[in-house]
């Protein structure tokens, strides 16, 4: 068993409202609010890097938790959009964090990064104690402003978001997880060419059965129903789709956190700066299971399961 | 009742538009379709004609004319 700890998350100071974008993207502010249920995403600094995001989201849940970096055992990273591939920005935020010889792995994997490396760490931790997660995006630099790319410009923002997984403590235990692959449909979803590049009505097809399809799996796995958990703390890509999301599983769409108004669909970032606000919310110990679930580039896609400690 | 008003009766309750789209003009161009009516779509054709798209066939080109949605129900009930 490995626990879910403290969460953390960094967004950028920037905001870009819709009125900012609707002029570059030939789009309405109204048109894509309706779209994709947001309002305002947040784009990083220049100066900014990948691994730069992700030190502050590390440092915020490091303080929360109450641990000192040099305690970490393992650090993991996922980023679809590192501005340098190898190495990628885990070892930098390693070195970020004073350390010089904890494992520091990259997942680059778009949205379902963070999922996976929870995954990941609930393996790892068990092993090395303290397995640090990490999303950190800046999506922006992988948009064009421009009528031609308005499918992709009217969604994305930057964030990062980070989990403490523990082996001995937390609030919640990961008892299960289901992850997925579907190579095959890669091409609806990717970055070539330091582009974002998406066939939206195939991705939202794709993912309004798939994610359903997981989160069953690992509740139908447990015992529970759609109606056990007292959240969903899904990848915030779109608003609509979450909605859809709720109304597919039949349960209480007020479960289903959601952040994406605020801070856009900052990919792999996104499922735990939701986490990480929603945890902030709790007025009191949790008493039922939560739910995480992504899809994303790959295709892959998954959900986990956490239960009450 | 033929196919093709079969699938135009379906296209129009997700749309909830009274719509008659040539067989060859785009679902989405017509404004029949966008992203999340595509997906009720497909599980209305699912339901209505008692086939399974399994996800490898769940690409919105395969569904984005009535000719194409049309060559597709009858590949999969041959």
């Amino acid at each position: 068993m490995a626990y879910l700890r403290a969460f953390g998350a960094y967004l950028p100071a920037r905001r870009v409202r819709n009125e900012e974008l609707s002029a570059l993207v030939d789009a309405t502010p109204e048109w894509i609010l309706s779209a994709t249920g947001i309002e305002e995403r947040r784009y990083a600094a220049a100066e900014d890097s990948v691994a730069a995001l992700g030190v502050r989201a590390a440092q915020d849940c490091l303080q929360n938790a109450g641990v000192a970096g040099e305690e970490l055992g393992m650090i993991l990273l996922a980023s679809g959009s590192s501005e340098r591939f190898c190495p990628g920005p885990a070892s930098q935020v390693a070195a970020e964090l004073g350390l010089s010889a904890t494992p520091a792995l990259d997942i680059p994997v778009a949205s379902c990064g963070s999922l996976i490396a929870l995954a990941m760490a609930a393996q790892f931790a068990p092993r090395v104690g303290l397995v640090l997660v990490i999303g950190a995006e800046i999506m922006s630099r992988r948009i064009e402003l421009t009528p031609q790319g308005k499918d992709t410009a009217i969604l994305f923002g930057d964030g990062a978001g980070a989990c403490l997984v523990d082996a001995n403590t937390g609030f919640a235990g990961i008892v299960d997880f289901a992850l997925h692959t579907e190579g095959a449909a890669a091409k609806i979803l990717k970055i070539e060419n330091d582009r974002f590049q998406m066939d939206g009505r195939s991705v939202i097809l794709q993912a309004s059965r798939k994610i359903p399809r997981a989160i069953h799996e690992v509740l139908e796995r447990n015992g529970l129903t759609a109606n056990d958990p007292a959240a969903y703390l899904l990848h915030q890509a779109n608003l609509n789709l979450i909605t859809r999301i709720a109304a597919s599983l039949k349960a209480p769409e007020d479960r289903f956190y959601a952040n994406v108004s605020r801070y856009g669909n900052t990919s792999s970032a996104s499922l735990l700066i939701a986490a990480c606000e929603w945890h902030r919310t709790l007025s009191g110990p949790l008493t039922a299971p939560v739910v995480f679930s992504a899809f994303g580039a790959g295709l892959n896609w998954g959900a986990l399961l956490a239960v009450p400690s | 009742m033929e196919q093709h008003t079969r699938i135009l009766k379906i296209l129009q309750r997700v749309s909830g538009k009274q719509i008659n789209p040539g067989q060859d003009e785009s679902l989405f161009a017509s404004g029949l379709l966008d992203s999340f009516a595509l997906t009720d779509f497909v599980c209305g054709l699912e339901e209505e004609f008692g086939v399974t798209v399994p996800d490898s066939d769940l690409s919105a080109r395969k569904f984005d004319t009535i000719t194409k949605v049309s060559a597709y129900l009858t590949s999969k009930t041959k």
